[in-house]
């Protein structure tokens, strides 16, 4: 559905976008993830035909976005970073005109325009004023905007940016309803929006990507073990954490043992161990029978944030990794 | 077909934004009491002349349409010059601040329907305007017995000029985010092409020609004196295109900036 190759902007003097291609599927939803000023609104402003890329190839449902942006912009609905209103027009109107500048007309439009607004849930602010409204219903109704001629394609800058919590869980749960017919590309800053809403990620950085996987392989190729938090306590107070860690190493499947912090009960403990083997039992039983309390046992599960980190800081110090990446950047 | 709905589109919602704010009636509003008092006091002073004539049994004719009318299409300048900068200067510019703009270029409409929606949006607002001087005209229709057809002539004169100048103002509203700059240099560029022509009262050198030549008063002078020269309608609607052209390569090259 989007295919882009070696894309890449240049402004004045820096590399804004240097070199990125990746592909979505019909369907899908993508998650453009990176931190502030990675180069994600760029990219998505490229494919919407606002920017022209300085070098490389974009192209939206088959259209390329150089050669035909009028079939492209037909079939993108597109919510910038800052939801696109006219402050002195109030919702109907501004979805009216928007509709119109989409090509719809009649009952078509104000049919449309009414499912928009039962989906992004703005029936009840329809007649105030976009200048008076709160950032949520501001954000929504740029939402509403963006999918209001039923495009093959959103792209969405930060759809939850400045939303609150409930508002947040309500549109993502909104963007998931939309996949299927659509295709989504969101960017984000959060990990966790990435790992609840999306499919497949794309990691970029400084104007690369730094990985594309779905949300499950990038989590699985984290690390090749699985580590556990273990906190260890004792009654009296007085713990000999050398003791236990020399103690935890001793069991069965173990490799690596980790003191990571001193707390009111006790002292935690990362341990590492082989995949696939099934420590927990051994683990909580030498630490019952020396005579010490277990306080929590629990899976550190290696969350998106870890790779992430990984992935933007050590680009160079990992190479093993991310072989898409770098089959992306060759 | 299209091309004209997505102008007609654009231009709705311009005159809708004039008009749902304050902007378009507090234009309105100056323009008719500076146009009144314009009209209130060329009239006294016409009648003061003619009782005077009559005293002195001078047999000068006295012409509403020389002595009203024209004096007073020609100071409609003065009000254009003021006003113009002001209807202009947000068609761009509040987009590029808004970040509209970025909802107009996504959509799938042309840069140039936009760029003549915007435009027809600010002209259609100066034909409000100069239907109001025509409430003041009536007056004389009901009092004399003025020719009408310097009179369409001169307005369609004054509406060209404004037109011209619209375009240009469109194209300084492009170059930037802050409405109030791109209305500070809208208005010194009308001010300079109005008086462009002083360089030809005492030079006759090439260079003093082509400068009073680019000067718009003195394409007013034929209209004013109720003719359409052909010459002086080209320069109206070559300098209108001019802007809308410039305007068309600035949101260009915007996009290559960015």
């Amino acid at each position: 559905m989007i295919k882009v190759s070696e894309l890449t902007k240049r402004y004045a003097r820096t590399k804004a976008v240097d070199n990125i291609s990746f592909e979505v599927e019909k369907g899908q939803i993508v998650g453009f993830l990176g931190p502030n000023g990675a180069g994600k609104t760029t990219t998505m402003r490229m494919l919407t035909c606002f920017l022209p890329p300085t070098s490389g190839t974009a192209s939206v449902a088959g259209f390329d976005v150089l050669e035909q942006p009028m079939e492209v912009k037909r079939r993108i609905g597109y919510l910038p970073e800052m939801p696109p209103l006219y402050q002195e027009m109030r919702t109907t109107e501004y979805l009216m005109f928007v509709g119109k500048l989409k090509g719809l007309s009649g009952t078509d439009l104000k049919q449309r325009i009414e499912t928009a607004c039962q989906r992004c849930a703005i029936t009840d602010v329809k007649e105030k004023l976009l200048g008076k409204l709160s950032k949520g219903y501001r954000q929504r109704v740029g939402l509403a905007q963006a999918i209001l001629h039923n495009p093959e394609v959103l792209i969405l800058d930060e759809p939850t940016a400045g939303l609150d919590p409930k508002q947040i869980n309500e549109t993502r749960d909104l963007i998931k309803s939309l996949a299927g017919d659509h295709t989504i590309i969101l960017s984000t800053h959060i990990l966790s929006e990435v790992e609840q809403t999306c499919e497949q990620v794309i990691i970029i950085n400084k104007g690369k990507v730094v990985a594309t996987d779905s949300v499950r392989n990038l989590r699985a190729r984290g690390r090749g073990a699985e580590s556990m938090l273990v906190e260890v306590g004792s009654r009296d107070g007085s713990l000999d954490t050398a003791a236990v860690r020399e103690r935890l190493e001793k069991v069965a499947g173990v490799n690596r043992v980790t003191f990571k912090e001193k707390r009111q009960n006790g002292s935690a403990f990362e341990v590492e161990s082989r995949k696939g083997s099934f420590t927990r039992g051994d683990l909580s039983r030498a630490v019952v029978q020396a005579g010490w309390d277990l306080n929590e046992m629990r899976p550190a599960s290696v969350s998106l944030e870890e790779i992430f980190l990984q992935l933007t800081q050590e680009q160079s110090a990992l190479p093993a990794e991310k072989p898409k990446a770098k089959e992306a950047a060759q | 077909m299209n091309a004209m709905k997505n102008i007609w589109v654009i231009c709705q919602k311009e005159l809708r934004s004039y008009f749902v704010s304050p902007i378009a009636y507090i234009l309105l509003i100056i323009y008719a009491v500076i146009f009144g008092f314009f009209f209130w006091n060329m009239v006294g002073a016409f009648i003061y002349y003619s009782m005077e004539s009559q005293m002195r049994g001078d047999m000068y004719p006295m012409n509403v349409n020389d002595q009203i009318v024209r004096q007073l299409f020609g100071n409609i300048n003065v009000i254009n010059l003021l006003l113009i900068p002001l209807m202009s200067m947000r068609l761009f510019a509040e987009e590029k601040r808004n970040g509209t703009i970025e909802l107009l270029a996504t959509s799938p409409i042309s840069d140039g329907e936009v760029i003549l929606g915007k435009w027809l949006a600010s002209v259609l607002l100066y034909i409000a305007m100069l239907l109001i001087t025509g409430l003041n005209f009536l007056f004389l229709f009901k009092y004399g017995n003025p020719d009408w057809k310097p009179m369409a002539i001169a307005c369609l004169g004054v509406l060209l000029q404004a037109a011209a100048l619209l375009a240009i103002g469109t194209f300084i509203s492009t170059l930037t985010k802050n409405q109030i700059i791109a209305g500070a240099i809208t208005f010194a560029v009308c001010l300079l092409i109005f008086v462009l022509g002083w360089v030809g009262s005492y030079d006759y050198s090439t260079w003093a020609r082509v400068l009073t030549y680019m000067s718009t008063t003195t394409h007013m002078e034929s209209f004013l004196k109720g003719v359409i020269d052909t010459k002086d309608a080209i320069y109206y609607v070559s300098a209108i295109f001019l802007g809308l052209f410039l305007t068309a390569r600035s949101l260009e090259s915007l996009r290559w900036r960015a």
